[in-house]
């Protein structure tokens, strides 16, 4: 990463826990993770909890869906770490990879309701353009998507708008595909927290 | 209402820590970094990439800002305040846009 604290600058309590996690995921420890281990009063803590919430919390909105927003999000922002993170997990949470591609090149002809597709692109708009208006709310209201589904959408979309710049920023080193597989299995059993 | 709202706090506890918790970089240039605005450059540069295009950023952009006396440290701050508030402003603006919407009844 970019800066020389975010590689090394952990107590040794933290570094004591990167070392478990490699030996026993065998793979190293993402720098999405580290990042929220550093200094953690200041961003990490509430960070995960938010993004918990948003990913995890409770909504009408499937995990898969979410992770597919996550990844939806991440593939307009162009952040390549997180494109990577959130297709596998999104791959594996509805157990099909191509769906999660086919969102990713062609969202208007990808095989997903109709509701998703409305909330996906008024969420690649809102990132796209740093905006939205109420028509965007009213056309993904039509398709009948409720005002609380929106709220939560708009909690992922939150969360990522803001990772993405950090992954970008701080340099986050790219995973090979069995380390975002890792990664990914470990976001479906243990979340954000 | 009770799930947006356990959303909406969890954000706002967020933006809370990076602007008044105590850090290294003063809480003046924090709320700068956040609203991406007078932040003299080189800082600027930075600040202003991580808000509107971060996949531009570069080893550059941080040599130069801490040439000019920002620390790691206070590196780390600003380039997350900058992240969480342009993401507080797009997620502001959205919820506004769905509450007029939504505004007298039309859908709930």
């Amino acid at each position: 990463m970019r800066l020389e604290i975010l590689n090394r600058g952990y107590s040794p309590g933290t570094k004591l826990l990167f070392a478990l996690i490699r030996t026993f995921s065998g793979q190293p420890v993402p720098d999405a993770a580290k990042v929220v281990f550093y200094r953690p009063d200041f961003y990490g803590a509430q960070a995960k909890k938010f993004t918990h919430e948003a990913m995890r919390g409770p909504s009408a909105w499937s995990v898969a869906d979410r992770e597919l927003m996550a990844a939806y999000v991440s593939k307009v922002n162009e952040c390549a770490f997180c494109i990577g993170a959130h297709t596998a997990t999104a791959g594996q949470a509805h157990r099909d990879g191509g769906k999660v591609q086919a969102v990713l090149t062609d969202l208007e002809s990808a095989p997903i309701e109709d509701g998703l597709r409305a909330t996906l692109r008024m969420l690649g708009k809102l990132t796209r353009e740093g905006t939205a208006d109420a028509e965007d709310m009213r056309q993904v209201l039509s398709a009948g998507v409720s005002r609380q589904q929106i709220e939560d959408a708009l909690a992922v979309c939150a969360a990522f708008n803001t990772t993405d710049r950090l992954a970008d920023a701080f340099g986050f080193e790219l995973l090979s595909p069995d380390g975002f597989e890792a990664g990914a299995k470990y976001l479906l059993k243990r979340g954000y927290r | 209402m009770a799930d947006e709202d356990t959303k909406r706090a969890a954000f706002g506890a967020l933006v809370e820590g990076v602007l008044a918790h105590e850090g290294r970089a003063t809480a003046e240039q924090r709320a700068r970094a956040y609203r991406n605005s007078d932040v003299p450059s080189p800082l600027g540069t930075l600040i202003g990439k991580v808000a509107t295009r971060p996949a531009q950023v570069t080893l550059g952009d941080f040599d130069a800002a801490k040439a000019a006396g920002f620390s790691e440290d206070q590196l780390f701050e600003l380039v997350i305040a900058a992240a969480v508030g342009q993401s507080a402003r797009q997620y502001e603006a959205a919820l506004a846009a769905l509450a007029e919407a939504t505004a007298n009844g039309e859908a709930g």
